[in-house]
């Protein structure tokens, strides 16, 4: 008997070494794809929830297992900095950030992609001060919608170590180079233990392979070139316009790396993530982390009998517009879930407004609501996404037109009264 | 086979399967290891090739003050990412903790695995004494004494784990102490003793199922 015991075990530990599944928090996994992504520059000032990245790498660096340089520095505005000038160089880099450390780098973003600087990214996404809070929610993600990087984010902490891999090849693919930022949830996937397969360096290095120094302009002191100069008038336009269709173009790279990636380890990544949509009526948009609870309300409608489904953004910038318009154009409802204000706006959910337009703008017009909740690490309940789409069936049924955002779970607040407003 | 018992009544999958989801809670004080607890149970289930989530509740971190920390387990993927609010098992790490706290949406079917010189039976009679309805099943362990008698410390959360394993079955010892050796490799006496701990904790742990 514990003969037949014991080489049951032996046999499923041969499996976990053949697939190498490990535990890992989502910091953990950022890290670890930081080290097999071979990364030569590392600037991180550390603000939690994402200091592990930083001590990891650090570890790693300490170790020997991971030979970059890691530069001290005295904030986030020099981490990007220092990292900006390092891809200038030609060196792979990688910084990381969340929250209030995001808004102080803020100018360094629009300078890493209007440099066009491959530099790649992971942000522990984070709730805004004031009040300090140092929980989740997307308000420093969508704070850095207009500044022209790639965003992609990431679901669970599998994604976390996928999208960096990813984000590599597509940052530094000639015809992208552009930063990429990949998020994971502040707390909800940075300090989540879940699975975890890493590819391990051969494999990424293979994926995502480090190329020539100069196969896009560097500096180099034996072929001067200069970076960063001043644009007046007559050229300031036309280099703006550049980025416009680079990062429309990047569209095409992303899809590509998604699909080899998908061919190469047998998990495939779109633009787009659709759950249980072949026959949907109701639809919620969502994404990152929250996605994941969207996709547990499903579930549980579907045993009600009730049509939903869902639609995962893993690309928010470019915004996959055809493909969410295809995903939309046969549900009868849809309606947006977010973790984000945006104050002031005609809608104050920033997802639906870009949806919204984009439907509007080829003639589609159904029945359509938003919602925010989750703010500052609010705990969203799948019971309370449930009641979410139930709200929607009925806007659907009566064909009500709901002209501003619910506020759903704001403590005294019923949120139909937003619609008197 | 107490514990099998306790696995037989319990139904709280929502989803199918072989393995019917487990959702378990711990509650503890700062410096007592609860959060460690969870995620060494939860990275056990990974190992043996489960899915499971595991994470704190995440506060102003300060020695002594209550912690809740959550571990789910199941055979597919785990969408549900909240709190848990009705666990199958909770674990009580400080037993000076308010069992209306830590009962709260305990199972009926469930169990408590509670660190006290109690036994199970006391342990129900005390929480029908404070007019409170304890659950189908309970394992008590005085923790805090095979803890201090091998780390020097009430550090009891490897010993906890211990306990809930001998009550659940959940993952396997050897899994745990795994984890946990390798958790603490850097120090190999602090290893060592806390492999001394889990066993003699499991092995002192009582389990009554009503």
């Amino acid at each position: 008997m514990s003969l037949t015991l014991e080489k049951k075990e032996e046999r499923k530990e041969l499996r976990q070494v053949v697939s190498k599944r490990i535990a890992a928090t989502g910091n953990y996994a950022a890290a670890l794809a930081v080290k097999d992504a071979d990364v030569d520059v590392a600037a991180i000032y550390p603000i939690t929830p994402q200091v592990q990245i930083a001590e990891k790498i650090a570890e790693f660096v300490a170790n020997g297992e991971l030979d970059a340089e890691v530069i001290h520095v005295e904030g986030e505005h020099s981490a990007l900095s220092a990292v900006v000038a390092a891809a200038a160089t030609g060196a792979r880099a990688f910084t990381a950030t969340s929250s209030q450390g995001l808004e102080y780098m803020h100018e360094m973003l629009y300078i890493a992609s209007s440099l066009r600087q491959p530099v790649v990214m992971a942000l522990a996404t984070r709730a805004l001060s004031a009040p300090i809070n140092i929980w989740n929610d997307y308000a420093d993600a969508f704070g850095m919608r207009e500044t022209g990087w790639i965003m992609l984010f990431s679901e669970n902490v599998q994604e976390v170590y996928d999208n960096l891999v990813q984000a590599f090849r597509i940052a530094e693919h000639p015809d992208v180079l552009l930063p990429v930022v990949v998020t994971l949830d502040g707390y909800i996937l940075s300090h989540t233990i879940e699975p975890l397969e890493p590819l391990g360096r051969e494999e990424v290095l293979s994926f995502a392979p480090k190329r020539p120094r100069g196969y896009r302009p560097v500096l180099d002191p034996d072929y001067p070139i200069t970076v960063g100069t001043l644009g007046t008038p007559h050229w300031y336009y036309e280099a703006k316009y550049q980025q416009v269709v680079a990062l429309r173009e990047s569209k095409r790279i992303i899809e590509e790396a998604g699909r080899e990636f998908g061919k190469k380890y047998g998990r495939e990544y779109g633009l787009i993530e659709e759950y249980m949509m072949d026959d949907a009526e109701l639809a919620f948009v969502s994404l990152g982390a929250t996605a994941s609870l969207v996709k547990a309300a499903v579930d549980r409608l579907r045993k009600e009998g009730i049509k939903a489904g869902m639609i995962k953004l893993r690309v928010l910038r470019p915004f996959p517009v055809d493909e969410v318009v295809k995903a939309l154009e046969n549900v009868e409802a849809w309606a947006t879930l977010n973790r984000t204000i945006s104050y002031g706006a005609a809608i104050e959910e920033p997802l639906f407004t870009e949806i919204a337009a984009a439907l509007a703008v080829r003639g589609i017009v159904k029945p359509m609501a938003s919602f925010v909740h989750g703010m500052g690490g609010r705990d969203i309940f799948v019971r309370e996404i449930v009641e979410m789409y139930k709200k929607l069936d009925e806007i659907r049924k009566s064909g009500r037109k709901v002209k501003r955002t619910y506020f759903w779970g704001v403590k005294g607040h019923d949120p139909e009264e937003d619609q008197a407003m | 086979m107490v514990w099998a018992k306790f696995l037989g009544v319990r139904a709280s999958n929502s989803r199918g399967g072989t393995m019917p989801r487990i959702e378990i809670r711990f509650h503890g004080r700062g410096g007592q290891g609860a959060v460690t607890a969870a995620e060494s149970l939860g990275e056990a289930a990974i190992l043996e090739g489960k899915y499971a989530l595991a994470f704190p509740e995440y506060g102003a971190e300060r020695r002594g003050a209550p912690v809740l920390a959550f571990t789910r387990i199941d055979d597919k993927p785990i969408y549900e990412r909240e709190p848990i609010l009705e666990p199958d098992i909770v674990v009580v790490l400080d037993p000076s903790l308010p069992p209306q706290i830590y009962l709260k949406g305990l199972k009926k079917t469930g169990l408590l695995v509670i660190n006290t010189k109690r036994s199970p039976d006391r342990v129900a009679e005390h929480l029908r004494g404070s007019g409170l309805e304890p659950p189908r099943c309970v394992a008590s362990v005085d923790a805090t004494d095979v803890a201090v008698k091998h780390i020097g410390a009430p550090i009891v959360n490897t010993a906890m784990l211990a306990a809930l394993i001998k009550a659940s079955r959940v993952v396997s010892l050897e899994t745990v102490k795994k984890v946990i050796y390798d958790r603490f490799s850097a120090r190999p006496r602090i290893a060592e003793a806390n492999m001394k701990v889990m066993d003699e904790a499991y092995e002192e742990t009582e389990v009554v199922c009503l």
